[in-house]
């Protein structure tokens, strides 16, 4: 019964990396571009979900959405600003702007409103542990995973059945030859971030609900394991990021029922370091075919 | 460089008081300042992770400030400069380096953790400046592998004692045999009250069956939890501070984990309850150096004090011990009868006798305070007093 409440514990941590690591993948799959200010996007999307809820007296699905919304436009923002101009700069000047963003997003935050942490209020949504068989199940972890999923099926439904997912594809197989078909390409990337950076902040103000702290460092660890899951899954591949997500988090947790809690971070990068070794596109990552 | 200026001080005194003396020319010299203000340095955790203990200690100092300040010491005003080292140790130690070689002061009070603290030790002993830290409680701050940090002091009690206060609650008091212990294992504190904890409870007869840790900045405990849920413990020591406490009590109810949790006075902080919430709270203990509720005269006068001035909010540890903290280090300015911080720490180490809100103070052999510690229960977020230990 301990394997299965650990297996549970691990599903409900990892369906939030998976929610992390969609924005990650959608990006990286469109412009090969490592978004390290995404777990910053995210840490923002925590606190406008905050403070819509304390301040403006919003529910949570009305947060929700001003979250996403906001982060949608800070996505977009970011993308003109700071990645547009590079975007036929070397990839490791683009990589190296988006580390500086990164860091410009977290002390800005610390600037405005200091570095202490907040909390979320606790009776937005009623927690109530569900039982099945002795394995305890939060309400609000079933609510995430569930968010994960919709969004999930969500995205593969944009990329693959509308217009603008096919321009994306597009975009992200050929950028010129998409051009001279006559896809907007600036557009098109500004779709793209402010898609993933609108589940980033849906996946702050989630984060926010189930534990409660949110301060403004809380994005670097999150994102970078996000960053982990989606190359566990394969990069740039949808179904890849929520794989590797929810992977992350149950070797993890069973890394901690072992007994070895504090090697449980170390042992995250040694998953990356060995996919990036023995298997570098990823579980669902198609290359093996391509040797053939 | 230091010992040519205060020689220089030295002789300025020596040859008429005030006028510019020969030490190099500069306007401020260490320590003193043309005599009629003393300056006293505080290095607190303003904000960052433990923000909250940094903003309480630093309300009790200004309480204490203004009612020093209205007498004066010996006809001298005490000016305090704040630095705010953000909760980061590396901080702490830039901020002590400033406020002795910038702002000259005669001593400086903080941090408020022991990590943040032990930062600072080195600096302060190599310029002779006394560090007194309100809230510090590991015993390695003032003594280290046995050699005594001489400028550095403490106002509260160390770690040995809580680990052992708790222990013996957990025995006495709430009866109970088998207990899990878990470590916030980067930080000094909790491995400090933990090992206590376990050689006092292992002393009584009780036994831990299951010890697991953590590192600050973690958000999910509910791994950990689930182990010490299978292990069955009818109590667990939990020595960390609030923010990461807070999940973990709040995870561990949603886990179906009833036993009651205690803590030291790292707990101490009205986020707690927040980031927990009520009812998980309910059935948790901290051992603690004072408690509003408290009947003692000095403390009621203490409260009534604070509430008048931070309307009506009712005076938590870190705010009485910030207050205390302040008294302790004019005590000794009034006996040293000068803002020289080599005769201040001389007249800090002959403390005896002082009362304090946090109980009568005395020093021993290793700068550290003997003096009572309360237990305090929360009861739907409330902290109720609970008893009180003398040492």
């Amino acid at each position: 019964m301990e394997i299965m409440q650990q297996l549970v514990n691990g599903v409900s941590l990892g369906s939030i990396y998976a929610l992390i690591a969609l924005g990650y993948t959608m990006v990286y799959g469109i412009v090969k571009l490592i978004n390290f200010a995404h777990g910053d996007v995210f840490m923002v999307g925590a606190f406008i979900g905050f403070y819509s809820i304390t301040i403006l007296d919003l529910g949570f699905f009305p947060s929700l959405i001003i979250s996403m919304t906001a982060c949608a436009i800070m996505g977009v923002l970011i993308e003109r600003i700071a990645y547009k101009p590079l975007r036929n700069a070397t990839r490791i000047a683009a990589l190296i702007t988006a580390i500086g963003v990164s860091l410009l997003i977290e002390y800005g935050m610390i600037y405005a409103r200091g570095a202490q942490p907040e909390a979320y209020p606790s009776d937005i949504i009623p927690v109530t542990s569900l039982d099945f068989l002795g394995v305890k199940v939060s309400s609000q972890s079933l609510l995430i995973l569930g968010t994960s999923v919709v969004l999930m099926i969500l995205l593969q439904f944009i990329v693959h059945k509308t217009k603008i997912g096919k321009a994306m594809r597009a975009v992200s197989h050929d950028m010129d030859a998409a051009r001279l078909m006559g896809i907007n390409v600036n557009n098109t990337i500004s779709a793209t971030f402010a898609i993933g950076s609108a589940l980033a902040g849906a996946a702050g103000v989630a984060f926010g609900m189930y534990y409660t702290k949110i301060e403004p460092l809380m994005g670097i660890i999150p994102g970078l394991k996000a960053f982990v899951a989606a190359v566990l899954g394969g990069i740039g591949i949808i179904p890849g990021a929520m794989v590797g997500g929810l992977l992350l988090g149950v070797i993890e947790s069973l890394v901690s029922a072992a007994g070895f809690s504090l090697w449980r971070d170390g042992v995250a990068f040694v998953v990356l370091i060995l996919i990036l070794i023995f298997r570098p596109a990823g579980l669902l990552g198609k290359n093996v075919r391509e040797k053939v | 460089m230091r010992k040519k200026k205060l020689a220089g001080i030295f002789m300025s005194f020596m040859m008429a008081a005030g006028v510019l003396a020969g030490c190099g020319g500069s306007s401020s010299t260490s320590g003193e300042k043309d005599g009629d203000t003393i300056k006293i340095g505080a290095n607190l955790e303003l904000s960052g992770g433990v923000a909250s203990y940094g903003q309480s200690i630093e309300e009790g100092i200004k309480l204490a400030l203004e009612e020093i300040n209205k007498e004066g010491i010996d006809g001298k005003k005490l000016e305090l400069v704040t630095f705010d080292n953000k909760s980061d140790a590396a901080e702490a130690t830039s901020g002590t380096t400033k406020l002795i070689s910038q702002d000259k002061v005669s001593a400086i009070i903080g941090a408020a953790t022991s990590t943040n603290t032990l930062a600072q030790v080195q600096i302060a002993e190599k310029n002779k400046i006394p560090l007194l830290t309100p809230t510090g409680t590991n015993p390695t701050i003032t003594n280290k592998d046995g050699v005594l940090s001489e400028f550095v002091f403490r106002t509260c009690f160390i770690d040995p004692f809580q680990g052992t206060v708790a222990a013996n609650f957990a025995s006495k008091d709430l009866k109970v045999k088998n207990a899990a212990i878990i470590i916030d294992s980067s930080s000094d504190y909790a491995k400090g009250l933990a090992a206590a904890f376990q050689e006092a409870f292992e002393a009584n007869g009780g036994k831990v069956i299951k010890e697991e840790a953590y590192v600050a900045k973690d958000t999910d405990f509910n791994a950990i939890l689930t182990n010490i849920k299978s292990a069955k413990p009818d109590f667990i020591f939990l020595p960390g501070y609030y923010e990461e406490v807070g999940l973990i009590i709040k995870q561990a109810r949603a886990l179906g984990i009833e036993a009651p949790f205690m803590g030291g006075d790292g707990w101490d902080s009205p986020k707690l309850v927040e980031i927990a919430g009520n009812g998980p709270l309910n059935n948790t203990f901290i051992t603690n150096h004072y408690s509003s509720g408290d009947s003692d005269p000095k403390v009621q006068d203490f409260v009534k004090a604070f509430e008048a001035k931070y309307d009506g909010k009712s005076p938590d540890a870190f705010n009485a011990l910030g207050y205390d903290s302040l008294y302790f280090l004019a005590d000794a300015i009034k006996r040293a009868g000068s803002g020289d911080p080599e005769k201040i720490q001389k007249a800090l180490e002959e403390t005896d006798g002082l009362e304090l809100v946090s109980g009568t103070m005395k020093l021993d052999e290793n700068h550290d305070p003997i003096k009572s510690a309360v237990i305090l229960e929360y009861k739907e977020g409330k902290q109720e007093f609970n008893t009180k230990v003398n040492p």
